[in-house]
């Protein structure tokens, strides 16, 4: 941390984003680009601006870190007041991203990942360490990478040291300026999924702009969807945005194939798991065969010490079975994680021959199982509930 | 006496001249170079700004240069007085004109990026900017180098230092013994140091531009 953390005017990663009636009008334009604009970015969340060009998304993101100075309203960022801030200072507190990278061609990565700790008077030593670890968090190995300039690099390894110097102080909040627009889709594809990974472990409150709909609703815990002057037309799950759309704008905007964009946009660990019995291998077979019980498709997830499954067994393979369990069973399937879209969840269900696939959670500990029921009862649920929230504001 | 004979006899004279003539086109180019960056760094952000200050360099630019010396002498008399003021305005020219344009050629996006992690106005331009512009700015400096080597012969008009001397002399006596010699004495050793110092600037170019901006 750049500042000790009980000094007054430290950034608290705990506080969000708010945004209070702020108002951003040009100098000779009738219409304000940001209108009366109020909205409240919880701590540790990625918060997507949704809108088309001219919408004035990107204005909105970028008067967080004062890059556009708001005409009215008020700003606070991880607690301080953003407008009574010098905005130099400010601004090497907020980690920010921008499409292309904008890394410095004449830098090295490791001097473009450094720059801000070297702003913040970091000692050499320790800038050094920091720049080797980021680059290590975003999969360039530092001994390749730490000396190559940004010209040597792909798009996507840019991108991605891009985010390490937008991490390096370790801001707690990031904005990032449709950072992978630019890549081609598997780029881009692997990038997001990186993003989410990262954030798994930092849980940073990133303001993130884009008008890729698909890209909103996979990485956004929450949308914002704005209209001309950064009107927000709906600002939500993206459960919420898909299932009851708040007006005709953003039901166009959404689209079609609602159904199908929610298991691409649904996580596993957003529906309920179903419960079965775990065993040890050491574990007294025939106590086992009573815990899985009497149903034709019932079994046993095995685990491994470290919580993990391995395998699987069925009352069939403990038939007449004495002792421990030991290496009796099947392997298990692939597992799923808990950050999987519920599509990939179907993907895996019907790929493999079980009814049933196991989940893991942090660590590649066991935490549940996915049917293809458990599936189609999450999309029926969240129908229900978005027709009853709809009924209920109608 | 051949071309070679005169070469030997004056050699301390010539050695005296060639000296002169390197050490004041240098010095003049350092001076343009300091004013031509400040001016660039002036007016680079407006785009008014900018034409009228290349507008104005090309414009002194376009007086003859034995005009201009002849000139400055009302004010500033004979000798090296008016040959480094004549120099280093017409050094300025190619060096205001490549500090604009490499400055204004630098990507918006990074002096964006810059400003948001947190450069400050004074960083940006040292850390970003400059060195971007530089490999451009060079270039001008190489031009106004090449420029001053030979208007720098013509300062001996007004009897400044360097080469010019032993070509205006030559010139003054054509027939007279020596005058060939004399003539071309002069013009080769403004060639010889136009070429020395065009070797150095290729050598400073690679040596200041960054491998991750090099051509």
């Amino acid at each position: 941390m750049p500042d000790a953390p009980d000094a007054p005017d430290a950034p608290d990663p705990r506080a969000g984003i708010e945004l209070t009636d702020v108002t951003k009008r040009y100098p000779g334009q009738r219409t304000a680009a940001v209108d009366r604009v109020t909205l409240h970015i919880p701590a540790g969340e990625i918060v997507v601006l949704l809108g088309p060009s001219g919408s004035g998304k990107t204005t909105l993101m970028r008067l967080v870190n004062r890059l556009i100075e708001p005409t009215s309203g008020t700003i606070t960022v991880a607690g301080r007041d953003a407008l009574s801030l010098n905005p130099t200072e400010l601004r090497r507190h907020i980690g920010y991203v921008i499409q292309d990278a904008g890394l410095f061609p004449h830098m090295t990565v490791a001097t473009n990942v450094g720059l801000v700790p070297q702003m913040l008077k970091w000692d050499r030593k320790r800038i050094a360490a920091r720049v080797d670890e980021l680059l290590e968090l975003v999969d360039l190995p530092p001994d390749r990478y730490r000396a190559r300039y940004p010209r040597e690099l792909s798009g996507g390894q840019q991108q991605r040291v891009g985010v390490a110097r937008a991490l390096a102080a370790d801001p707690p909040v990031m904005l990032m300026d449709e950072p992978f627009g630019a890549l081609d889709p598997i780029t881009r594809e692997h990038l997001q999924d990186s993003l989410l990974g990262l954030q798994d472990e930092l849980g940073k409150t990133i303001v993130f702009v884009t008008h890729d709909i698909d890209e909103a609703l996979k990485l956004g815990d929450r949308i914002a969807i704005l209209d001309k002057g950064s009107r927000v037309a709906q600002y939500g799950t993206p459960q919420e945005i898909l299932l009851s759309p708040a007006d005709e704008y953003v039901e166009q905007f959404v689209g079609g194939a609602q159904s199908m964009r929610l298991l691409r946009f649904s996580r596993v660990a957003d529906v309920p798991l179903g419960e079965t019995p775990t065993a040890r291998p050491g574990d007294d077979a025939a106590a086992v065969r009573d815990r899985i019980g009497d149903a034709d498709d019932a079994f046993a997830v095995v685990l491994d010490d470290a919580g993990r499954p391995v395998r699987a067994v069925t009352r069939d393979d403990l038939r007449d079975a004495a002792g421990p369990l030991g290496e009796r069973g099947a392997p298990v399937p692939e597992p799923l994680h808990a950050r999987d879209t519920l599509q990939r969840a179907l993907e895996a269900l019907i790929q493999t021959d079980h009814d049933r696939v196991p989940v893991v959670g942090r660590g590649g500990a066991f935490t549940g199982t996915v049917s293809l029921a458990t599936v189609q009862d999450a999309v029926r649920d969240m129908r229900r509930a978005a027709e009853r929230r709809t009924a209920g504001t109608a | 006496m051949n071309f070679w004979e005169y070469l030997r006899s004056r050699e301390e004279l010539l050695t005296f001249e060639t000296w002169q003539h390197a050490s004041m086109v240098f010095q003049c180019v350092v001076a343009a170079l300091v004013i031509g960056v400040a001016i660039g760094l002036l007016v680079y952000r407006s785009p008014r700004l900018s034409a009228v200050a290349t507008g104005a360099a090309g414009a002194a630019f376009t007086i003859p240069s034995l005009a201009l010396l002849g000139l400055l002498i009302t004010p500033l008399g004979l000798g090296v007085a008016p040959s480094v003021v004549a120099l280093t305005l017409y050094s300025l020219l190619p060096i205001v004109r490549n500090t604009v344009v490499g400055l204004t050629g630098v990507d918006r996006t990074l002096v964006d990026a810059a400003r948001g992690i947190g450069m400050g106005r004074a960083r940006i331009l040292l850390r970003v900017e400059l060195p971007l512009a530089w490999p451009v700015i060079l270039t001008g400096v190489r031009v106004a180098t090449q420029l001053a080597m030979g208007i720098g012969a013509i300062a001996a008009y007004v009897s400044g230092p360097g080469l010019g001397e032993q070509i205006f002399s030559g010139l003054g006596r054509l027939g007279g013994a020596n005058s060939v010699n004399m003539t071309l004495a002069g013009t080769l050793g403004v060639i010889v140091l136009a070429l020395l110092f065009d070797a150095c600037f290729v050598l400073i170019g690679r040596l200041t531009t960054p491998r991750g901006i090099r051509a």
